[in-house]
């Protein structure tokens, strides 16, 4: 008997929901003169030396399978990264995985460490790809919801309430995408006595660590009982502006890194061997390059925060990445038709905070990864935009009382 | 702090104090009063704007020039290079390691303006050796920045 056509997809598949941010990206695609504050990768293009040293490895005839763990020269240098960076210790030999980003990392950790039926906690407003991954493999994930009043910082007492005897693992990601958030040393000690205390998994996608602006970052891993607990996940996407390469990592214990180790060498084989190369030069002389972009983003985040805060929007300062996520609350609107009429009124694109989870509700996502000129630019559009609303708002409640 | 204004101001020098307060995180006020101070003490000499006189269709023709001199008692190389950066045809005036000793470059509307500058003027200035004159035939990239950037923004308008 034939299948029915939409009988051939898994109801797996099938039921997992499609994308918040892909609405509106085909609205957005179909409007002209956009300039566009929701872009989630950096505005620069991969720092030229790295760019080079990949021609440089493919007219050497780099062309081949790497080591399913990844080269081991880069390993080296990740492991070497790591320790400067962070404080960590990872053997290059063992403990390290070089991955196709860090999206490949996430996807292998879950379902390293899944047994259907296994609750994952995971905060929100958050990226968008961990629930989808978590039901992938086969666990229930389990929402922990951060508050604008909190700064959007994970909370002991909101995780303690999720947790339960299924309860597996955590997945944490500071410096946040969407909220710009970071937990410092202060705000992880609690998570990890709780890490431990429940015999929790954390799995800790450290995107953004490089991205931060106000002291260095912390990885949960460094705490005292977590190095056995927690995988690292992180990669060069974002603080070396290599996004298009799609090359990451991940480091653990011994024995996850071996298992997540299995199931990428039957799926992936290995990571792509120019991203490895370009990688390898990023870390052995890309860190000025950061440095510098570092600064920028600096810059254009205060002062995206500070006319933000001139409309009128309420707006914690975020402390890492390059997003600013606003309160739009005071328009009275939806982050949704917020940001739709944003986009048709004054042609400015920006990600509506529902994209992220419902705690998201009420807030927009603006990425500072774009040209001072063209921030001005869209601030000022937005500004004007917000002006009118209130204005309106305004005759609208005065002809209400009347 | 005069370092980090120093740094935006070289690449955007329209930048207003209050949008390089904001961006810096210090108060408008700190920052005028930095600027008007390094005006005055000649850190910051000019406001100026990097133009590509080429695609502005302007006619123009550069020549930089290795001049080797005889350095004098007392003064050095200093006298003669004043001698030679008081002509207004002369934009630029280094002393340099190496094999010549100052590089000059020199702009004028054409070829003959430059070359006849280069013989009758530059030339024939007492304690000047030799010349050695380089045309510019094309330029790629100046003060940092690439004239006919081929780069642009690639990036999905929406990206998660």
């Amino acid at each position: 008997m034939k299948l029915k056509k939409g009988d051939r997809i898994s109801p797996l598949v099938k039921n997992l929901p499609p994308s918040g941010i892909r609405k509106f990206f085909d609205l957005v695609a179909n409007t002209k003169g956009v300039i566009s504050l929701g872009v989630g990768e950096p505005d620069f293009v991969t720092p030229w030396h790295i760019r080079e040293a990949c021609f440089y490895s493919l007219e050497q005839g780099y062309t081949m399978y790497t080591s399913n763990w990844g080269m081991p020269e880069l390993r080296k240098e990740i492991s070497n990264f790591l320790y400067k960076r962070y404080n960590l210790e990872y053997n290059p030999d063992n403990e390290i995985i070089v991955t196709v980003g860090a999206s490949e990392a996430v996807d292998l950790a879950l379902r390293t460490i899944i047994t259907p039926g296994d609750e994952v906690l995971i905060p929100e407003p958050s990226y968008v790809s961990y629930k989808p991954c978590a039901v992938l493999a086969g666990a229930k994930p389990v929402v922990v919801q951060t508050s604008y009043k909190d700064e959007f910082k994970l909370k002991e007492e909101e995780l303690n309430k999720k947790i339960n005897s299924k309860t597996k693992a955590l997945v944490l990601c500071y410096p946040n995408n969407p909220t710009g958030a970071i937990m410092e040393k202060k705000d992880l000690e609690g998570i990890a006595r709780t890490a431990v205390k429940n015999d929790l998994i954390v799995i800790s996608d450290e995107i953004y660590s490089e991205l931060t602006y106000n002291g260095n970052h912390v990885s949960i891993a460094s705490f005292p009982r977590m190095r056995d607990r927690t995988i690292v996940i992180n990669g060069f996407s974002k603080a070396w502006a290599m996004t298009g390469w799609r090359i990451g990592f991940a480091a653990g214990p011994r024995d996850i890194i071996e298992a997540m180790v299995k199931i990428h060498q039957y799926t992936i084989l290995c990571a792509p061997v120019m991203s490895q190369m370009a990688a390898l030069e990023a870390l052995r002389n890309g860190g000025e390059e950061v440095e510098k972009m570092v600064k920028q983003y600096n810059q254009r985040r205060r002062f995206v925060v500070s006319k933000l805060r001139e409309m009128g929007l309420e707006c914690f300062e975020p402390k890492g990445a390059f997003y600013v996520f606003p309160s739009i609350k005071i328009t009275g609107m939806t982050s949704e038709s917020f940001a739709e009429e944003l986009l048709k009124q004054e042609k400015v694109a920006v990600v509506p905070g529902t994209a992220f989870g419902e705690s998201g509700e009420g807030h927009i996502r603006i990425s500072y990864a774009a040209s001072l000129k063209n921030l001005t630019k869209a601030l000022d559009r937005m500004a004007y935009f917000i002006e009118n609303l209130t204005k309106n708002k305004m005759v609208m409640d005065k002809v209400m009382e009347s | 702090m005069r370092k980090e204004i120093l740094e935006l101001l070289e690449t955007d020098s329209k930048l207003t104090p209050y949008q390089i307060a904001t961006m810096l995180g210090i108060d408008k006020s700190k920052v005028e009063k930095e600027i008007e101070a390094m005006e005055e003490e000649g850190i910051i000499l000019q406001y100026s704007t990097l133009i590509n006189w080429e695609k502005a269709g302007v006619e123009q023709v550069s020549a930089l020039i290795d001049v080797k001199v005889t350095p004098q008692r007392g003064v050095g190389f200093d006298d003669i290079a004043e001698r030679i950066y008081r002509f207004p045809e002369v934009r630029s005036v280094m002393l340099m390691s190496g094999s010549y000793d100052l590089s000059v470059e020199v702009t004028g509307r054409n070829i003959k303006e430059v070359a006849q500058f280069v013989s009758q003027k530059l030339a024939t200035l007492e304690h000047v050796q030799s010349t050695m004159t380089h045309f510019v035939l094309k330029r790629y990239k100046q003060q940092g920045v690439i004239l006919e950037n081929k780069e642009k923004d690639r990036r999905q308008v929406i990206s998660p």
